[in-house]
């Protein structure tokens, strides 16, 4: 007897559907005996999770607060991916898109609310996308792997911010802490329900329509799919792939900058450092799990805020350590990770010995 | 008699604000803390769990509740927000990070009372507290400067924000008051808590010739570094004495316990107000750990007589005249730095070396 991987031909919509919901109930499962371990009902804490990330408006607001950094920084990724582009570095590329809408914020002097918006807006955009747009001109021109150059950026990025609010843009009346000053009223986004709801999440869903149309229904997003397939057949076609992988990047850096203006307008009102604690990265996840789907990245986004929002109860109600809280979290993506695995493969016991 | 007090207050407060607000007293306190790191054995955290533990045996404070490594920024407003509505009615936040979104909850949430540690922003129910850890420093500058042979110190730091900078400089003047010749080498490590990066600086800084190190950071790698290369170390917010048995010197430690059990007992009884206190070594919220054996008797000597004037107020460490790297003078003889200089500090004094970026 042996164990055997082989490639699926065709895997169905059934497994691609189920698998995903398999594998969380799996992870659940799992992390059921770590709570168990620590003297805590594994139902009544996934019970909680659910009702403090869904079962108020206060929850929700949060949740769908959390969910909007991540739509957009997944959106960004995913749209690289397309085209087997690696971009790793939404975290700086979010850091460069506050900084730019700061920028427009504090020194622009603009007082109208949507002149400044539009204006931050774009700020952001070109930041984010010219600083990802650098790993584009190298990939394209010298070849240069873009996996290490959008990493290595990330720390420039988030350095790079620190020097400034340490420096150039410390609030001078701020006792000489580190942070910019708060934004004027123009400069921020619009709350709802008394909450921190704020409207960078309408922004995000309609930045993910526009990029399913843009890749679905335009010619650009057509080359963009066939040169991620195949960049030979792409180049015999025709097709200036260096061109595309500069703008591909770019627009991917783009929209992860816009993270960062809608985290400083919609919640910070201000720079400072660890204005994303890991986003950029968890979009990485993100957009692997949404299958490069822009819809499907908005689905993750929300569920990942479930999961992030969630887990606080347990550290507030039973005071399980923060430990468990990544361990359940890390449990969760593992295991829906795996299922890709078993999406693509398919493992069988053959009888006999074979050669090898 | 204290109603008659409470009354004086409201009155008081109707006058003085011009708007009715008071917060009302409380009979059970349920309190909730939120860490900007795990709790662990050791360091910032730790130091506050120990307040909590401390303030817990009041009879009317009931089982508290604590949320660790809770990052800085807005996404705390979420935790400190959940505490709130478990029903929490007397919350720290314990970290300068959490400013924003403690007042930003607080506006939301009249009738909790919230203490912020280390920030400047308050409102009517928010107060803040620190502890003016510079009196220890200064003292513990007294040992290191002392203590060391090749007159190079080294000092592994966080952030140069300011409550930092008046450590390293608090240090500082206390090495030159007792050995004008040595110097305070700073590495900065951008991290409270990095264990790798922590033990790395403190290399550096004995690859360079220190002999005696200490610290503004969380983690005892500082202490670890020491010990494994035979130097000397002063520890910081809690006595790491374990960590380095043969390194360890003493340590400038914080002790939240009574200042925690004195704003639940104010919250109970209605008592409480906004204010911005800065205890010292005279309240016994920061001090010094016992000197190890290594310190000789004389040097015991001078610092427990150096810190009795600290707590009588005849010493102050930032008194003039104090000379800035350049060796401008920027406080005369005779003058004492004010707090509000104190609380914005941005300039390293003589015998630092080190840069704050600017």
């Amino acid at each position: 007897m042996k164990l055997v991987m082989e490639r699926r031909e065709i895997s169905s919509p059934l497994l691609r559907f189920s698998a995903p919901i398999a594998s969380i109930a799996v992870a659940l499962f799992v992390a059921g005996f770590l709570l168990l371990a620590s003297g805590v009902s594994p139902l009544a804490a996934y019970k909680e999770i659910l009702i403090e990330s869904l079962g108020s408006l206060y929850g929700l607001s949060e949740t769908l607060v959390k969910t909007t950094p991540l739509i957009f920084a997944g959106l960004g990724v995913s749209l690289a991916f397309r085209m087997q582009i690696w971009n790793i570095g939404a975290e700086g590329q979010i850091y460069m898109g506050a900084m730019g809408a700061t920028w427009v914020a504090l020194f622009s002097g603009i007082q109208n609310h949507w002149v400044m918006m539009v204006a931050m807006f774009f700020a952001a955009f070109f930041c984010g996308g010219l600083w990802a747009g650098v790993a584009g001109i190298l990939r394209a021109r010298w070849q240069v792997n873009e996996v290490i150059v959008t990493l290595l950026m990330n720390y420039i990025a988030i350095l790079w911010v620190d020097y400034l609010i340490y420096g150039p843009w410390k609030d001078p009346k701020g006792f000489n802490f580190p942070l910019t000053a708060q934004f004027g009223d123009a400069a921020r986004f619009a709350e709802y329900f008394n909450t921190r709801f704020h409207s960078g999440f309408f922004l995000a869903v309609f930045c993910a329509l526009i990029l399913y149309l843009f890749i679905e229904r335009t010619v650009w997003g057509y080359e963009i799919k066939v040169i991620g397939s195949n960049p030979k057949a792409a180049r015999y076609a025709g097709m200036n792939t260096g061109m595309a992988i500069f703008f591909v990047l770019f627009l991917s850096g783009a929209i992860a900058g816009i993270a960062g203006f809608s985290e400083v307008a919609g919640l910070q009102h201000r720079l400072q450092h660890g204005i994303s604690p890991g986003y950029g990265y968890t979009a990485i996840i993100i957009a692997w799990l949404a299958k490069r789907s822009a819809i499907g990245v908005v689905i993750v986004s929300f569920l990942m805020g479930v999961l992030l929002v969630g887990g606080d109860s347990l550290q507030l109600l039973w005071q399980l350590p923060v430990a468990f809280v990544y361990a359940f979290q890390g449990l969760i993506l593992f295991f829906l990770l795996a299922s890709d695995f078993f999406i693509i493969y398919r493992v069988k016991l053959v009888k006999g010995v074979i050669n090898g | 008699m204290k109603k008659v007090t409470l009354f004086l207050l409201l009155i008081l407060a109707v006058c003085f604000s011009g708007n009715v607000f008071a917060i009302s007293a409380k009979k059970e306190i349920k309190t909730g803390f939120v860490y900007v790191g795990p709790v662990g054995d050791a360091g910032w955290t730790y130091s506050h769990d120990q307040g909590r533990e401390e303030m817990e045996k009041l009879p009317y404070v009931e089982p508290s509740t604590f949320i660790e490594s809770v990052p800085e920024g807005a996404e705390s407003a979420r935790v400190i927000n959940g505490l709130v509505r478990k029903g929490h009615n007397l919350i720290f936040t314990t970290s300068f990070g959490y400013m924003d979104a403690t007042i930003d909850v607080a506006k939301r949430n009249k009738d909790v009372v919230f203490m912020h540690c280390s920030g400047f922003k308050t409102a009517e129910n928010v107060g803040t507290y620190f502890g003016r850890m510079y009196e220890p420093r200064y003292l513990s500058g007294i040992v290191a400067g002392k203590m060391t042979k090749k007159n190079i110190i080294g000092y592994v730091a966080a952030f140069p924000i300011p409550e930092v900078i008046r450590g390293i400089n608090a240090f500082t003047l206390g090495v030159q008051s007792v050995n004008p010749k040595a110097e305070v080498k700073v590495v900065w490590t951008q991290t409270w808590f990095d264990p790798g990066v922590e033990r790395d600086a403190a290399d550096s800084l004995l690859d360079v010739g220190a002999d005696v190190l200490t610290m503004h950071q969380d983690a005892p790698a500082t202490m670890q570094a020491a010990e494994a290369r035979g130097a000397y170390v002063i520890g910081y917010n809690s006595d790491m004495r374990i960590f380095a048995p043969n390194a360890f010197l003493t340590a400038p430690i914080w002790n939240w316990g009574s200042l925690y059990t004195k704003l639940a007992e104010e919250v109970h009884e209605g008592t409480w107000k906004s204010e911005q206190l800065w205890w010292g070594m005279k309240e016994g919220l920061v001090d010094l750990a016992p000197l190890s054996s290594a310190v000789p008797a004389d040097v015991q000597a001078l610092v427990t007589e150096k810190a009795n004037a600290i707590k009588a107020g005849s010493l102050h460490p930032f008194s003039g005249p104090i000379k800035d790297q350049s060796g401008k003078e920027v406080v005369a003889a005779g003058q004492v730095l004010a707090d509000g200089a104190l609380l914005g500090m941005n300039f390293f004094v003589k015998g630092v070396q080190g840069t704050i970026s600017k």
